[in-house]
């Protein structure tokens, strides 16, 4: 039913976090002022990995947080089910800090505008820079990465899902596709 | 994932997954009760009729701030300030509710089956806060919710249920609750006060306070309605807290981890001794606060999706 084609293995995907990790740190040299929120539910082991690179290159002792943009969401009335609710968990002060928001996907835009609305609730950041494993295009909101891993152009039938060790037992990042019929 | 109801009618017949899926939610909303800023906008836009025949303090409440926190408009109806006064009856009063586009009703009736009845006269999503001596399925949800969290597991669990069973839509509600998560439940109270055999909802029932005791993992209290005695149900107050009241000298011969719960509001002295109700063991100020977080997941869970 699925055509699949790995995009990254766990290899070229630990390089693409590893990257990004010096990215943020060139960017945020200020390491007073550096928090990493995932987004629920890959993105908080993704920033759980790029916090554990910080933290080994840095010699520093930051935790992610995590936030569950679910009720942020502007399909709440539309979708036919209703999302799990996850926990948001930021176990620091987010007023005045550069706060990196951690995504496995980027595609319409529309998580991260919830997820920008839930972390407002919390505080103030100085800024919320975008970290993605994949941009998948297809925007419908002016919405960009600050970060990106890889950058792919895909169709609306076809979806990008990451596996992670924690859960899935392997680390790998794949292409799939809806034929018709699905 | 969503119910697989379209309305919280009661416990009975619910399954353990939907039960389960309430509870991890109340979990999420649980967080969202010790932010700064503790509104999320979810439902917003959304219209929800607090339709209230019977008093009731915390159980409104406890419903019209999950409705504020989750951004609805809660518009609140009490039968002693409106036209049901004037002889207008439910069908009529729910009807012209709905006509002002309305999304979802919490309904509290003292008769029983009245939510029921309002699912077959109106569109909008129905949930029971309590009638009659039918249910009260969000208290129980509550409470369940409460044990969770406090002893980490639901199943195999001892939970004694103690007072005026034969009156208490709580205790129905917690009993098909509970049995279905698989606990084991026993009611307990003076004989003129529990169910009659025919009535029985199929969990063990005893008169003996100190055999519902055994072995107990959470000890829940019901209020004891004072006017009941008039009513011939037992001889005196004093007698009643002997025999089905909670103290320190009692409480110490339980289990060290044993939980006292009640849903309030308690008759000190009576059910509970102040200092058990206000000691370690006592649990009940968490349930008001987890009964919050249960009724955001309940409206979360049936205001959404399909019956958008």
């Amino acid at each position: 039913m699925k055509q699949r084609e790995l995009l990254m293995d766990k290899h070229s995907l630990d390089l693409a976090l590893t990257r990004i990790t010096h990215q943020i740190l060139e960017r945020n040299q200020d390491f007073s002022k550096l928090g990493v929120v995932g987004m629920q539910s890959r993105g908080v082991f993704l920033a759980k990995r790029i916090v554990a690179k910080i933290n080994e290159l840095e010699h520093l002792a930051l935790t992610a947080g995590t936030v569950d943009p679910t009720l942020y969401r502007d399909d709440y009335r539309m979708a036919l089910k209703q999302p799990v609710v996850r926990i948001t968990d930021i176990p620091f002060d987010i007023n005045h800090i550069n706060l990196i928001l951690v995504d496995d996907v980027l595609y319409t835009g529309r998580t991260v505008r919830a997820a920008l609305d839930a972390l407002v609730d919390f505080g103030r950041p100085k800024t919320i820079q975008l970290a993605v494993l994949v941009d998948r295009g297809n925007r419908e909101l002016p919405i960009r990465a600050d970060y990106v891993g890889k950058k792919i152009t895909t169709l609306p039938n076809q979806e990008v899902a990451l596996k992670v060790a924690e859960i899935d037992g392997e680390d790998s990042l794949w292409l799939t596709e809806f034929e018709e019929g699905d | 994932m969503g119910l697989s109801s379209r309305h919280l009618l009661g416990l009975e017949g619910v399954s353990k997954e939907d039960i389960e899926l309430i509870l991890n939610t109340a979990d999420s909303f649980h967080e969202v009760l010790d932010r700064e800023i503790k509104v999320v906008p979810t439902l917003r836009g959304k219209t929800i009729v607090n339709l209230f025949y019977e008093n009731s303090t915390r159980t409104r409440i406890s419903f019209e701030l999950a409705e504020k926190r989750l951004s609805a408009s809660p518009l609140n109806f009490s039968s002693s300030s409106s036209s049901v006064n004037k002889g207008e009856s439910l069908r009529d009063t729910i009807q012209n509710i709905e006509a002002m586009k309305i999304d979802m009703v919490v309904v509290r009736h003292g008769a029983a089956g009245v939510p029921h009845f309002l699912t077959q006269c109106t569109d909008a999503v129905i949930i029971n806060a309590g009638d009659g001596l039918h249910e009260h399925p969000t208290q129980a949800l509550l409470d369940i919710m409460t044990i969770r969290r406090k002893l980490g597991r639901l199943e195999g669990l001892k939970v004694a249920i103690i007072g005026d069973i034969f009156h208490s839509r709580v205790a129905r509600s917690n009993a098909w609750g509970m049995s279905t998560l698989g606990m084991n439940v026993v009611l307990c109270g003076p004989p003129t006060l529990l169910p009659q055999p025919m009535d029985s909802i199929g969990v063990p029932v005893t008169f003996n306070l100190d055999e519902a005791l055994e072995g107990a993992d959470v000890v829940m209290f019901l209020r004891l309605q004072l006017e009941r005695q008039a009513s011939g149900a037992f001889p005196t107050i004093r007698e009643y807290r002997e025999r089905w009241g909670m103290d320190t000298e009692k409480l110490n011969k339980l289990s060290k981890n044993v939980l006292i719960m009640h849903p309030g509001p308690i008759n000190r002295g009576i059910e509970l001794s102040s200092d058990v109700a206000d000691g370690p063991k006592s649990v009940i100020l968490e349930q008001v606060t987890n009964g919050v977080a249960v009724r955001m997941a309940v409206l979360y869970l049936l205001g959404g999706g399909e019956n958008a």
